[in-house]
């Protein structure tokens, strides 16, 4: 595979892996919104895999396992399991409405490539094109945070800036060190299993997973 | 290697922060603790006036480098004649306080446990001999902050009751505020001194050797004065005073008052004569003018005060500002170059400095004598007490004299050379200052009589006529270890009002290190029997003639008056034609002090209310009179409030952010990386 095609491909994951953020934006149903963060992770993956093998680095490979495995099927697991588990609704609400969402999503893909544009003039990487797909994956992610009121949702929204942050990674220095790496994914796993527990927690404090409710804990004036 | 005195000292710190340990084994004991603790304590300040007087004596400094704290900024500690005398204060009042506490801690006994107190007495009384020993910024604010939080606890250890705790905060709050400006002058300083990349400017001898440009070198001053001002109290910045000190348990006021507060005159001056060295007239005039406003404003407000302790913490913003002045002359004094001028001055000021320790702690002593035998703060309950503890009541007066002023003691001498340092500022060039200055010496007369007035009140209100109280506690003369402490301090008193010569001569060390020059060839001119503080045409003083002539005439009065047969009859009283006269209608502390409070009443905020009761047969014969009267200090409204007020405000907005939604703290994290991303990229 030469380095053109290489480029291409990776440029098209790039794509879907925003195109699914968008989606995860867009999406009103939990369900739904879960297997949404499942196929990026698996955009992911195959961008990692396809990375590594251009580049000749063999631990990605690792790294791409280790993505497929735990973004893929597992956390996707967990939250279906959470969900069915503590009956929760199956709609999503929204602080923002869609349509807004979407156009602040759009300004943030736009500032992201304003900003990596000094990055990708200097970068000889097969990758470069896609780091500000990745930093505005990364920024959706929060913006997918602030905008959501349910906790599972929220979560997500994390877990998807975790997903930009990784693809940053392997776009813009072909991934970290595979120590590195390990430790982060197992950072995810567990923060996914605290979240869990606090998840719990809440549920059984407030009765709902809205975090507007917590808004009941500030403390008078 | 023989010891020289900066070991001493060294070991009586070592002692004084072993000493905790000691003291919290022993906390199952509690009359062994009080005897061992502050036995320990007794020793260690003895140890640390040997040492302070060695060194003043000899005039000669040492240093030691400790190789603890933090890596590569080692602790220096240097024992210079400054610091001795500073270190002689401390130490002599600390044991006669600690063997006075001896006796009072154990008022205490079997109401609560004193271990707490003996614990933070010991790092209280560590903390101040670190202060004056340390040579860098480093430990120098440790030291600092261990005194400040010592004597925190110490404010706080009657906790149960509201108004300690709340003076506690309030004194810890000014400790604080203080110490962040002393941190950033020393920080301008090192700064200055080495450059601002490198950390080797926190020794007071790279401060020493270098050259201050003038703007920031007022700077560094006016912060450090800002700060040391805080904990000694000067007006506007005494609020706390009056607060901590009355609350405490005597023994500590007596050393927060006496020597504490002199810790914070150790700073200006060594952060003045000796880190800065060199600095313009002006500065002095800020020194001397809030000396001024405090000596004039303490004592009037201690004049209007009834509870003991709280006068006498008054009177301490009284003392401070009579210092500030001595030190204040000398600083423009020295700034004109008048070495010689500056001397007089600056000893006016030290020496005040150990006067009031002794009879401050001497005057606290014995308020806390009072209010352990009587349990009683307000003077208006109080009276006849020199029937039942004759030995308190004579020794309070030492201290009454010695505080007002008044010869044969030892405050009439420090004043006394205060003032002559103000007649002599006409030899100064600024025609301003040569008009002015003697204004000040004005000032400084009129607090004199004040504070005379003021202890004519405390004592003859306190002591003489009778009971004035509703129930009649059961009073005992103070213990003999109370007794002991009292009766050192009234010595010292004596002494050092009595042979000034010797005193001056002895502390002409500080002076000579700080300003090259000093008044001992010339104070100390016609023997030790006289006292010449610039040249005898001039002014001089004899103290020893003085005494014997007061003691003659006392003697002659007593035989004449009081011995000789039907000198002294005993009679009803005249009661004016009204018959039902009692205790209650006796002369009292409000009504000594109405016509001051008439004449300067402005400065103060006076509420005086009188109500007659309702349930009268006529106007003009009321059954009963209800009277009031609130007299508060108009800089709490001014300065206080204004600063509390808008904290409180400011802390209402900044506490807007709290929303206590997610999604809000989310949108904060992502508008400052936006931003961050937009500005900083």
């Amino acid at each position: 595979m030469n380095l053109a095609v290489a480029a291409q491909i990776i440029s098209f994951l790039a794509a879907l892996v925003l195109l699914s953020a968008f989606g995860m934006l867009v999406q009103r149903r939990m369900y739904g919104l879960i297997h949404l963060f499942a196929w990026q992770g698996l955009f992911l993956s195959i961008s990692t895999a396809v990375v590594g093998f251009v580049a000749g680095k063999h631990h990605l490979y690792i790294s791409s396992v280790l993505t497929l495995s735990l973004k893929v099927v597992l956390l996707p697991y967990i939250l279906h399991v959470l969900i069915q588990r503590l009956k929760i609704q199956k709609e999503v609400e929204t602080v923002v409405n869609v349509p807004m969402t979407m156009l602040i999503g759009i300004a943030l893909v736009i500032f992201s490539y304003h900003l990596t544009a000094p990055v990708r003039e200097i970068s000889t990487l097969v990758t470069r094109s896609v780091l500000a797909i990745a930093l505005a994956t990364v920024m959706i992610g929060l913006l997918m945070m602030i905008t959501r009121r349910h906790a599972v949702t929220q979560i997500i929204g994390f877990l998807a800036m975790e997903n930009g942050l990784f693809f940053a990674a392997t776009s813009a220095t072909y991934g970290m060190p595979l120590v590195v790496e390990l430790g982060v994914a197992l950072d995810v796993l567990i923060a996914a299993f605290i979240f869990g527990i606090f998840f719990f927690h809440i549920h059984t404090t407030f009765d709902s997973l809205d975090v507007e409710q917590m808004a009941r804990l500030k403390e008078g004036d | 290697m023989n010891p020289g005195p900066i070991d001493l000292a060294s070991i009586s710190v070592i002692i004084l922060l072993c000493a905790p340990l000691l003291v919290s084994l022993l906390s199952r004991s509690q009359r062994l603790l009080i005897y061992s603790g502050f036995a320990l304590t007794a020793a260690a300040s003895l140890l640390a006036v040997f040492a302070g007087a060695w060194t003043v004596w000899s005039g000669e400094t040492q240093k030691l480098i400790m190789l603890i704290g933090l890596p590569d900024l080692p602790f220096h500690l240097r024992l210079d004649p400054l610091a001795g005398f500073f270190l002689v204060v401390i130490g002599l009042l600390s044991f006669f306080v600690s063997v006075y506490s001896i006796g009072y801690v154990k008022g205490f006994l079997g109401k609560r446990s004193v271990t707490s107190l003996a614990i933070f007495y010991c790092l209280f009384l560590a903390g101040m001999y670190m202060v004056v020993l340390s040579d860098d910024a480093l430990i120098f604010l440790i030291s600092w902050e261990v005194m400040a939080a010592a004597s925190y606890f110490l404010v706080m250890f009657e906790d149960e009751r509201i108004e300690n705790r709340r003076a506690a905060f309030l004194y810890m709050v000014v400790a604080h505020v203080g110490a962040i400006a002393i941190l950033l002058s020393f920080g301008v300083l090192a700064g200055l001194a080495t450059g601002f990349g490198s950390f080797s400017g926190y020794t007071f001898d790279a401060m020493r050797s270098a050259h201050f440009p003038t703007e920031w070198a007022t700077v560094a001053f006016l912060l450090s004065f800002f700060g040391f001002a805080a904990k000694a109290g000067v007006v506007p910045l005494h609020v706390w005073l009056p607060e901590a000190h009355p609350v405490a348990p005597s023994n500590v006021s007596a050393l927060m008052s006496g020597v504490m507060l002199k810790t914070a005159i150790y700073g200006i001056i060594r952060v003045t004569f000796d880190l800065i060295r060199v600095f313009p007239w002006w500065w002095g005039a800020i020194v001397l003018v809030f000396g001024l406003v405090s000596a004039v404003m303490g004592v009037l407000y201690a004049l209007m005060q009834h509870d003991l302790k709280r006068l006498l913490a008054y009177h301490s913003v009284e003392n401070i500002g009579i210092i500030l002045i001595g030190i204040g002359l000398a600083m423009i004094f020295t700034a004109f170059k008048l070495p010689l001028l500056a001397a007089l001055a600056l000893t006016a000021g030290i020496y005040h400095t150990l006067n009031h320790a002794m009879f401050k702690g001497l005057l606290f002593m014995g308020a806390g004598a009072v209010l352990h035998a009587t349990h009683e703060r307000n003077m208006e309950e109080m009276g006849g007490l020199i029937h039942l503890m004759p030995w308190t009541a004579a020794l309070f007066l030492i201290g009454c004299i010695s505080i007002s002023a008044l010869p044969p003691f030892n405050g009439f001498v420090s004043e006394w050379l205060t003032f002559q340092a103000f007649l002599l500022s006409p030899s100064l060039p600024s025609p301003l200052l040569k008009l002015l200055i003697p204004m000040g010496a004005a000032l400084l007369a009129l607090t004199g009589a004040l504070a005379a007035a003021c202890f004519v009140k405390a004592f003859g209100v306190t002591f003489l006529g009778h009971w004035r109280g509703h129930h009649r506690p059961n009073v005992r003369e103070a213990d003999w270890p109370m007794r002991i402490g009292m009766i050192m301090a009234a010595a010292a008193c004596l002494f050092l009002g009595i042979l000034p010569t010797l005193a001056i001569g002895w502390m002409d060390a500080v002076p000579q290190q700080l300003i090259g020059t000093s008044i001992g060839t010339s104070a100390g001119a016609f023997g030790w029997m006289w006292l010449t503080p610039v040249a005898y045409q001039r002014a001089s003083y004899s103290g020893p003639i003085v005494f014997f002539g007061i003691l003659g005439i006392v003697i002659a009065a007593y035989l004449l008056l009081h011995v000789r047969p039907g000198a002294i009859q005993r009679v009803p009283i005249w009661d004016c034609g009204f018959e039902k006269i009692d205790q209650r209608m006796q002369y009292n502390a409000t009504s000594f002090a109405m016509p001051i409070r008439r004449i300067f009443g402005f400065l103060f905020n006076v509420k005086e209310r009188v109500r007659t009761s309702q349930q009268t047969v006529h106007k003009a014969f009321p059954k009963k009179l209800y009277y009031s009267l609130h007299v508060r200090d108009r800089f709490w409204g001014w300065l206080y409030k204004p600063v509390i007020a808008a904290s409180f405000w400011g802390s209402r907005k900044v506490g807007r952010l709290q929303q206590g939604r997610i999604q809000a703290y989310l949108i904060y994290s992502f508008v400052t990386i936006i931003v961050l991303l937009v500005f900083l990229r």
